[in-house]
């Protein structure tokens, strides 16, 4: 049981998310977490999956996207040469003070940007693979994280490898 | 200038369909008045769910797309369960609903469902068409989806106004679609044919697991072709029935949970099961672990999700079952003699035959015994679900695919009557006998009013026990006897029939049966036959839920 990163290429059309994510209900496989949006092709839309499973439920839910008309093209990411990113914006307490110049060097540390400054909070925005993002988290918890939000991993491959409509 | 519903029944004319069946209602109404002057038929069930049994049972029968139109809401909430029927068993339908007018949709509108929503987990495919220039390809892609490949029910749902509207439109040149997200593999792997030549060389006791798929792809005359090219002998599931002619020497009967002894001990013992067109579901394989134990397994199916979903598989050949079947038997060349193997088969089924007590009371499968040996054969056999299609399948000798018509997957109790009606339109110089019992035919008892009204020469032999049996069976077996709410009032059938205009006839002892239905048969109209049967008779033999399939109580 590991986690498994699909890239799934479907119709740019009303509907078909429902149609993907209510498949993994329906079938009781477990999403860790989906990210959607549109591609290099204008009717198409490139949804990123994480799921976990062992390889014989893996290959059940790859077989399964690819029996929905509008899904085109359905590839494993996991064992291959990839890249990967997920954004969280994170609105951290920072009273005027010390704390607020300690989450300042700890953003410069992350690579992180202050987005937004105010009396009270910070904003930050970080993006990385999802260890940094959960490091991150972790040690800006003491400070009183307020608000925090994360997309979904978004993968392409290296290199000139990509997941393209086969036609 | 056409109006989106005269698009619609063009559309479906171009199809070649020529009947459909559906119920009025509100927003239909455009077509509705379309279908006022057209020539396309349209039979009026009394319920929608007959509709989209009937356009299953027209689909199974003749192989080709059964459509069904209601209206939205109820209407087609109504469409459902037959199309969740149609969906379980792959049958190819086209489900059509009217919707609310596009400037209403989302707003919880008078008979607002979100159809295309409800369905979507039991539709092959489904469409919301919001513009009516889309209508035509959608119908197109719609018919095409649904008849190739692993077959099944497509929705279109169509708001008022896009029936309404006309626009300029012309029917474009009749071509294959063609659709980026879906391309069925035809052809099996040449690799994996070869592959599974060489390991049925290897097997000493090889048996030939046929499904549905077998009958969906027309390939009948193949598998038998196989079975006597190898030698080979070939077990049937519920749904594949018919696929290989009952009396054939090679064949073994139905397997699994009320198979035959013999089946399911040869599925025990095999050493190689060559699976086509079948998906190891849970009421063929019993407990997973022990189902055909000693065997390496090749599996054909169109469906690549089928392979190795339940069970681990040795050589999967994806493809449609009568492509890989020619390629295979165009590379078998030698013939391997399993002497030893057949003989011992031989010998299991002489040992433990199907049998039931025969002291002269009316038992419903002595009903079936004689009917098949009425029609030898010809017609075309529906059942309902429950004991009424176990002893259907046991004891009804089937001869040519596609004159067995059951809802297998899903079960649907009260589905035999109106899918017989259906038959009868895809075939309708031959007999059909829809096999009821007195629960199931009261699921769908309205639809009376259907074959009488259209001179259906629909035939209900209701084996009739005042019990919803196959739960009082397990009620018996495992509750100790227990009949939580599983008896039901007598009712006569005969006199409700007569109500609806249809003739009948009861039968309460075994001399009556042969005449009786006879007299079904003879009558041009449709007929009802009340058998007052056993009522504490059960369906043996039975593998208990989650046991090994040779371990079966009963004979």
């Amino acid at each position: 049981m590991k986690p498994h990163t699909l890239s799934v290429l479907v119709e740019n059309k009303a509907g078909v998310l429902s149609r993907v994510s209510g498949l993994f209900s329906r079938r009781g496989f477990n999403i860790e977490s989906l990210a959607v949006g549109t591609c290099e092709e204008p009717d198409m839309s490139r949804i990123t999956i994480v799921c976990i499973g062992d390889d014989a439920q893996i290959e059940q839910v790859m077989k399964q996207l690819n029996k929905l008309i509008d899904v085109i093209k359905v590839s494993d990411l996991t064992d291959n040469e990839r890249v990967e990113r997920e954004l969280a914006l994170i609105k951290v307490a920072a009273e005027p003070g010390t704390s607020r110049a300690e989450i300042m060097q700890l953003a410069t540390i992350f690579r992180a940007q202050i987005i937004d400054v105010a009396s009270k909070t910070i904003v930050l925005a970080v993006t990385g693979d999802t260890e940094k993002i959960d490091a991150m988290e972790k040690l800006l918890r003491q400070y009183g994280i307020k608000e925090l939000v994360r997309t979904g991993k978004i993968a392409l491959l290296r290199g000139t490898k990509t997941v393209k409509s086969t036609k | 200038m056409k109006t989106g519903a005269k698009i619609l029944i063009e559309g479906l004319q171009r199809e070649g369909v020529e009947t459909i069946f559906g119920y009025p209602g509100g927003v239909v109404l455009p077509i509705y008045d379309e279908l006022y002057h057209s020539s396309l038929q349209h039979i009026l069930v009394r319920h929608e769910q007959a509709a989209a049994h009937a356009a299953d049972g027209f689909a199974r029968a003749s192989g080709r797309v059964g459509v069904c139109l209601a209206t939205s809401g109820p209407g087609a909430c109504n469409l459902v369960t037959g199309i969740a029927t149609a969906y379980m068993d792959s049958v190819p339908i086209v489900a059509i609903t009217g919707q609310v007018p596009t400037s209403l949709l989302g707003n919880d509108a008078f008979q607002e469902s979100d159809i295309t929503g409800i369905t979507l987990p039991i539709t092959k495919h489904n469409y919301l068409v919001k513009r009516t220039e889309d209508l035509g390809h959608v119908l197109r892609e719609a018919f095409f989806i649904a008849g190739t490949g692993r077959k099944g029910p497509v929705l279109i749902d169509i708001p008022k106004d896009v029936s309404n509207k006309p626009i300029e439109y012309e029917f474009p040149e009749q071509k294959q679609v063609s659709l980026r997200g879906y391309q069925p593999t035809v052809r099996g792997h040449a690799k994996q044919i070869d592959k599974a030549v060489e390991m049925i060389s290897e097997a000493e006791r090889p048996v030939i697991y046929a499904g549905g798929g077998v009958i969906n792809s027309d390939a009948s005359q193949e598998l038998v072709a196989l079975a006597e090219t190898l030698m080979v002998p070939v077990t049937t599931t519920l749904m594949g029935l018919g696929a290989i002619p009952c009396d054939h020497p090679f064949n073994l009967g139905m397997l699994g949970m009320h198979g035959t002894r013999y089946a399911n001990y040869a599925v025990t013992e095999c050493d190689l099961l060559i699976g086509i067109g079948v998906r190891f579901d849970d009421r063929v394989t019993g407990k997973l672990d022990t189902f055909a134990p000693h065997a390496r397994i090749v599996h054909i199916d169109i469906d690549p999700a089928e392979i190795g979903k339940n069970k681990k598989v040795d050589i999967p050949i994806v493809g449609d079952v009568k492509s890989v079947l020619q390629d295979m038997l165009a590379k078998i060349q030698k013939k391997k003699a399993y002497d030893k193997w057949l003989s011992r088969i031989k010998g299991w089924k002489e040992k433990y035959p199907l049998s039931y007590k025969k002291d002269g009371t009316l038992r419903p499968q002595f009903i079936v015994e004689q009917l098949s040996g009425l029609l030898k054969g010809d017609g075309i056999i529906v059942s309902e679900v429950g004991q009424n299609q176990m002893w259907t399948a046991q004891y009804y000798c089937f001869r040519k695919p596609r004159t067995w018509i059951t809802s297998g997957g899903l079960g649907t109790m009260g589905y035999g009557f109106p899918a017989a009606m259906g038959a009868h339109f895809a075939c309708p110089d031959e007999v059909v006998f829809d096999i009821a019992g007195d629960g199931s035919f009261q699921m769908n008892i309205q639809e009376l009013s259907t074959v009488a009204t259209n001179k259906i020469p629909v035939k209900v032999a209701i084996l009739n026990n005042r019990f919803l049996g196959m739960v009082r069976q397990w009620q018996e077996l495992f509750h100790d006897r227990r009949y939580s709410y599983t008896e039901l009032p007598p009712v006569d059938f005969v006199k409700v029939a007569n109500a609806y205009g249809v003739e009948g006839i009861m039968v309460e002892s075994c001399e009556e049966v042969l005449p009786a239905l006879k007299a079904a048969i003879e009558t041009d109209g449709p007929f009802v036959i009340d058998f007052r049967v056993e009522r504490e008779e059960n369906v043996f033999p039975m593998v208990p839920a989650g046991a090994a399939i040779n371990e079966m109580i009963g004979s």
